[in-house]
C-alpha cells in the first residue's frame, strides 16, 4: 500500500504569529517546524504501513525548499521519501491555487491513501483536504478517530459535534485526521541519523505537470481586502498567577461583585 | 580551522531530545522529586529513542555516534532534570562504558545490548564510607575461593544502587599493592551476599537514587572481573574522563536553565516602579551570568570534541568538570536571588536548581581534586 501524507512548514508553534499588512499575507519569518497536526497522520501513515508488513509512506509539500528542514522530521520518524514542490510562482497560493498543485503530486504518485492533518496550524483552513478529493474525485472523511483499513476500504470513525458517524468509504481516498486519533512517536536517533540520506525531490511546477496559471496569486481565488483586530468581547480581565494566587483573585472579583 | 557548528543531525537530535523532555520528562519531575526516587520507567523510553547508546557500536544495539551528539542529549536532559541525568549517565557513562572498553567480548554480548536498549539498569561503585578522593584508599576486599572470588565490604553514595540490575564494585584483590591492586567486578543485584541496606536523602538531584550497599560473603566467579585481575582499576578511573566531560555539559545546562528562569523573572517582576530588569545591578547579573554560561559550555564541548577525535584530554576534561561546577553554583545562586523571596519557594524551579548545582562540585572527582589533576596535567 501507498501511502500519501501531505505536510506543511508552519511557524514554529512558541512564535508569535502576524500577517504582514504590506503583503496582506501571513508574516512567516522566523523559527520553522513541521504542523503539528500532520505529524498524527505521519503517525497513522506508519502504524498502517507497519500493520501491513509493507507499503511506501511518501510526504507531499509545497513549499520554500528551506521546508525540507522540516520534512526530515516526519522521515526521521519513518517516512520512506518525500516530495517538495517549489516554485516562484507557486507563492501566495491560496486553498484553490495549492488543492491543483498537490493534486497533481498525488495523481502522478497513484497513492492508495492520503492522509492530512486536521488543519495547519498557521493558516487553519482545514478545507484543503476537501479541496484536493475533489479534484482527484476521490471519496473524503474528515476529523477522523478511529482508522481501520482492510480489503480496500477504510471503515472510519469521524467525530462531531454531537457524538460520531462511522463512514465506509472505498480506496484510494482522502483522509484528514483528527489529532485524537493517535500519539505521534518521536523520531529515534537511528531514524535521525538514516532521513537525511532518504530520497527527497524538490520539483518545480511544471515537473509535476502543475499549470502556472492554476497555481500562486495567480490561480488563487481569494484576496485579502482589509485586516483588523479581532473586535473587543467587552471589559475582559486578566488575572495573571503568580505563585498560585490566581483563583483567589478570581473569587474575590466574584465576591465583590455578589456571584457568591 | 575552527568551527562551531553542531550537525543538521545533531541539530535534529537536540530538538528532539528537547520535546521529549518537555512532553515526557518535565511531567515527572514533581513527583520523583518529592518522592526521592528516580522514574525508572524513562529508562525504556530512552532506550527506545536510541538515547542510552549514542556512543556504542551498532552491533551491541548502540548508534555509533560520537562523545560531542551524547553531551547534546545529556544538556537538553540536564536542562529540566539534573537528577534524572544523574542516573541516566550513572548507568551510560559509568557502568555501561566500562564494560565496553574493558569487558571480555562475552560480557559485553551479556550486559551492552539490555543496557543500551534500557531493559536493565546499572551502577558504579567505587565510593566507600571512609573513602572518596582517595580511592586507592578503599577497603573493600575480594578474596580468591573456589576459582571465583569473595567479596567483602561497603559502599556509599552510590547512584542507580536501589534500582540497579549489575554494579561494578571495586574491590582490593592484593590488599599489598595499594592503588594497584584493584579489582573490579560486575555484579548482578542477585548474587547472594550484595545487599542495599540504606535509600539516601539528599540535598538536590532527588530525582536519582542514591544508596549504601553492603557486600557480605559475596560470591562472585571469576567471569565478572572486569579488566582481568587488578587491571581494571586505572582503567576504570581512565572510563571516568568520558564522565567528566558529561559533568561539564550537565552542569552548563543546570546553570543556563537557572539563567532563562531569572532572566524570564526578571522582565516580569517590577520594583519601585519599573521590571527589575531595568535596574543596572540585575542587569549585570544576568549579563554575567551569560557570559560565565557560554564559556562553560565553549570548555566543555571543546573537551568533548577533544574525547571525540581521540586527542588526549585528561586536563580539558577536568576543567570542563571544575569549571562548569563553579558556574552552576554562581549562577543558580544568582538566579535564586534575582528572584528575591520567590526563589526560596520550591513553587519557582530556581530553587531546585540551586540544591541540585551543589553537587558539580563533589560527585566524580570533587573540584578540588579536578584541580590535582589539572595541577598535575601542568606538570606540577
Ligand atoms: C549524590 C551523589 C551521588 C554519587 N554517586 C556515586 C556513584 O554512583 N558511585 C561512586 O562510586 N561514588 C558516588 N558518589 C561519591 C562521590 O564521588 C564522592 O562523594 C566524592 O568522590 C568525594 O568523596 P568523599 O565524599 O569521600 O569526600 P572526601 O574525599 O572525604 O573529601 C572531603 C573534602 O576534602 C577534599 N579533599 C580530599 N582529598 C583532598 C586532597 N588531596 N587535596 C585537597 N582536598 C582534598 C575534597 O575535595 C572535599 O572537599 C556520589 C556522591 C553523591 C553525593
Amino acid at each position: 500500500m501507498k501511502i500519501a501524507v501531505c505536510v506543511k512548514e508552519v511557524p514554529d508553534a512558541g512564535a508569535e504569529r502576524r500577517i504582514d499588512p504590506g503583503t496582506m499575507r501571513l508574516d512567516r519569518s522566523g523559527d520553522r517546524a513541521l504542523n503539528a497536526y500532520d505529524l498524527n497522520a505521519v503517525e497513522e501513515a506508519l502504524s498502517l504501513k507497519e500493520a501491513a508488513g509493507d507499503g511506501e509512506v511518501v510526504l507531499i509539500s509545497m513549499g520554500k525548499e528551506k521546508a525540507l528542514d522540516s520534512m526530515r522530521k516526519a522521515l526521521a520518524m519513518g517516512a520512506d521519501r518525500a516530495v517538495l514542490v517549489t516554485d516562484e510562482a507557486a507563492a501566495g497560493s491560496d486553498l484553490v491555487a495549492t488543492s491543483h498543485v498537490l493534486s497533481k503530486v498525488i495523481a502522478k504518485e497513484e497513492a492508495d491513501l492520503v492522509l492530512f492533518g486536521q488543519q495547519a496550524a498557521d493558516s487553519a483552513g482545514a478545507v484543503l483536504w476537501a479541496a484536493v478529493a475533489d479534484r482527484l474525485q476521490m471519496p473524503v472523511v474528515s476529523q477522523i478517530s478511529e482508522l481501520e483499513v482492510a480489503g480496500g476500504k477504510i471503515t472510519a470513525r469521524r467525530q462531531t459535534e454531537n457524538g460520531y458517524d462511522r463512514i465506509e468509504a472505498p480506496l484510494p481516498a482522502v483522509l484528514a485526521v483528527a489529532d485524537s486519533l493517535n500519539e505521534p512517536r518521536y523520531p529515534s536517533l537511528k531514524g535521525i541519523m538514516a532521513a537525511k540520506k532518504k530520497p527527497q525531490d524538490v520539483l518545480s511546477l511544471a515537473d509535476v505537470g502543475a499549470d502556472a496559471g492554476s497555481a500562486g496569486s495567480a490561480g488563487s481565488r481569494t484576496t485579502v481586502k482589509a485586516l483588523a483586530d479581532p473586535p473587543s468581547s467587552g471589559d475582559t480581565i486578566m488575572i495573571e498567577d503568580e505563585g498560585g494566587s490566581s483563583a483567589e483573585k478570581i473569587l474575590e472579583f466574584l465576591v465583590e461583585r455578589k456571584f457568591v | 580551522m575552527l568551527s562551531y557548528a553542531f550537525t543538521e543531525e545533531q541539530e535534529d537530535l537536540r530538538q528532539m531530545v528537547r520535546e521529549f523532555a518537555q512532553s515526557e520528562v518535565v511531567p515527572l519531575i514533581e513527583e520523583a522529586e518529592a518522592e526521592e526516587k528516580f522514574p525508572v520507567q524513562l529508562i525504556p523510553m530512552l532506550g527506545e529513542l536510541g538515547l542510552l547508546g549514542i556512543v556504542f557500536p551498532e552491533e551491541y544495539g548502540g548508534i555509533g555516534l560520537d562523545k560531542i551528539t551524547e553531551c547534546i542529549f545529556v544538556e537538553e536532559m540536564a536542562k529540566v532534570s539534573a537528577g534524572m541525568t544523574a542516573s541516566v549517565n550513572a548507568h551510560a557513562d559509568l557502568a555501561a562504558f566500562p564494560i565496553y572498553k574493558f569487558g571480555t567480548e562475552e560480557q559485553k554480548s551479556k550486559y551492552l545490548p539490555p543496557s543500551i536498549a534500557g531493559e536493565i539498569i546499572g551502577a558504579y561503585a567505587i565510593t566507600e564510607p571512609n573513602t572518596g578522593s582517595d580511592a586507592a584508599g578503599l577497603a573493600s576486599r575480594a578474596e580468591k575461593k573456589n576459582g571465583g572470588y569473595v567479596i567483602n565490604g561497603r559502599k556509599n553514595f552510590i547512584t542507580n544502587g536501589t534500582i540497579c540490575d549489575y554494579c561494578l564494585v571495586a574491590a582490593y584483590t592484593d590488599k599489598e599493592n595499594r592503588g594497584e591492586g584493584i579489582s573490579v567486578f560486575i555484579v548482578d543485584r542477585d548474587t547472594p551476599g550484595f545487599e542495599v541496606t540504606r535509600k539516601l536523602q539528599k540535598m538536590g538531584h532527588r530525582a536519582s537514587d542514591t544508596a549504601e550497599l553492603v557486600f557480605e560473603n559475596c560470591e562472585v566467579g571469576e567471569e565478572t572481573l572486569l579488566g582481568g585481575e587488578e587491571g581494571a582499576f586505572g582503567a576504570l578511573m581512565e572510563a571516568l574522563i568520558t564522565g567528566r566531560v558529561s559533568h561539564g555539559v550537565k552542569s552548563a545546562a543546570i546553570a543556563e536553565a537557572a539563567f532563562e528562569e531569572a532572566l524570564k523573572y526578571a522582565k516580569e517582576r517590577e520594583a519601585f516602579g519599573r521590571p527589575l530588569s531595568k535596574f543596572q545591578a540585575i542587569r549585570f547579573k544576568l549579563a554575567d551570568m551569560a557570559t560565565r554560561i557560554e564559556a562553560a559550555k565553549a570548555l566543555a564541548y571543546k573537551a568533548a570534541w577533544l574525547y571525540s577525535t581521540g586527542q588526549p584530554c585528561v586536563k580539558e576534561a577536568s576543567m570542563a568538570k571544575y569549571f562548569s561546577a563553579e558556574v552552576a553554583d554562581y549562577v543558580t545562586r544568582e538566579a535564586v536571588q534575582i528572584h528575591g523571596g520567590y526563589g526560596y519557594i520550591n513553587e519557582y524551579p530556581v530553587e531546585r536548581y540551586y540544591r541540585d548545582a551543589k553537587l558539580a562540585s563533589i560527585t566524580e572527582g570533587t573540584s578540588e581534586i579536578q584541580q590535582l589533576i589539572i595541577g598535575r596535567e601542568l606538570g606540577l
